[in-house]
């Protein structure tokens, strides 16, 4: 089956992104097709390349990224979210003037249409939030 | 028959599915209410099927009268009165959750169907794609 | 067409399992995920709702949740099935779509 995602909450502060992407992993071992995972409120700030976490539990973001280099997976960050919350790419940061920018390997950000598109061409929508 | 004009195949191309939007929470205190609202503007554009619904806190989204100066918050209230414009006119909101909050269609910004929950339970049945935040 | 629905907060923080209790249809699956699992135990204020749902829909409680927070099989109440991540995938292709009552 095609299947998409929608994460609406940051890494570590909620379980949603943990939850993600523990079901993500399965519905590939099952050999499901993921369609889309898309990030939406809080949800954009999985993919900042900058987070640090303690050395001795999970880095979500590299999960993020190691999963979409490993499975060729569209990982969308809402352009809209993300701007309220300075998750940035390098053309985003120069139209808005930033002296950086932040987004993590294998993310992309793009329009809310990106969500619409994957309701619209998958057999199921997923969505973790809080 | 004549090939339509480039200017008359304006059909939305690709399926159309019924896209539900479930409103539960409050106005202001979280921020879901508001990018909700924006994704079933962006999403108009799309023309799917349309359907909101307001339950629960979700009530209070479309309350009248909204001020926020004193918060210092945008207040997005009257973005609501838009969505018709959009074509997006299939606006509910449930009977118990408004009853349980004191409130009455008179205290909504925009005119919405009532429906109990059990007829909202039988619409979501009818969805093929459920969006909450 | 059958729904599933999520439930991820406590019923003791947040009213969301019976919100999805009030809207799921007869033959729904509700499956308990995060801190939503705290319903699918005994002896609580609430498992006698959750025994009561048992009548008209099939209760799922997403395993490695429960062992988590310090849980086990035991603790779950009768004629709840215990999934995995697996199971968890299983069921939203089993299902006809899935509604996350945040």
């Amino acid at each position: 089956m095609k299947l998409s995602i929608l994460v609406n909450e940051g890494p570590y502060q909620h379980q949603a992104a943990d939850s993600a992407i523990q079901f993500t992993k399965a519905a590939l071992e099952k050999e499901h097709e993921i369609f889309r995972v898309f990030f939406y409120n809080d949800g954009v700030n999985n993919g900042t390349r900058f987070g640090v976490p303690p050395q001795d539990d999970r880095n979500i973001t590299e999960q993020w990224t190691a999963l979409a280099k490993a499975h060729d997976l569209d990982l969308v960050v809402c352009i809209a979210a993300a701007q309220r919350r300075g998750i940035l790419d390098e053309n985003e940061a120069k139209r808005q003037g930033k002296d950086g920018d932040n987004i993590a390997d294998g993310f992309r950000i793009s329009g809310l249409g990106q969500l619409i598109e994957a309701g619209i061409q998958s057999d199921r929508t997923v969505i973790f939030g809080d | 028959m004549a090939e339509p004009e480039p200017w008359e195949d304006d059909e939305p191309e690709g399926p159309v599915r019924k896209f539900m939007y479930v409103n539960r929470r409050a106005p202001y205190g979280t921020i879901y209410a508001l990018e909700s609202l924006e994704v079933v503007l962006i999403a108009a554009a799309f023309e799917q099927d349309v359907t909101l619904v307001f339950m629960d806190d979700g009530v209070y989204q479309i309350k009248k009268e909204q001020n926020t100066d004193a918060i210092g918050v945008k207040n997005f209230s009257p973005t609501y009165r838009a969505l018709e414009g959009y074509d997006v006119e299939k606006l509910y909101v449930e009977k118990e959750s408004l009853e349980s909050r004191g409130l009455t269609t008179d205290d909504l910004i925009v005119p919405v169907q009532v429906l109990d929950s059990n007829q909202v339970s039988e619409l979501m049945e009818e969805q093929e794609v459920i969006l909450s935040f | 067409m059958a729904m599933l629905h999520t439930v991820n907060k406590s019923p003791f923080e947040r009213r969301t399992l019976d919100s999805a209790l009030r809207h799921a249809v007869k033959g729904s699956g509700i499956l308990l995920i995060e801190d939503g699992v705290y319903a699918a135990f005994d002896g609580t204020q609430v498992s006698e709702k959750v025994k009561a749902a048992l009548a008209d829909h099939k209760i799922y409680v997403l395993g490695p949740d429960v062992n988590a927070r310090g849980m086990t099989e035991k603790n779950v109440i009768d004629g709840l099935e215990v999934v995995d991540y697996g199971g968890f995938v299983d069921l939203v292709t089993e299902y006809d779509k899935v509604q996350a009552w945040l």
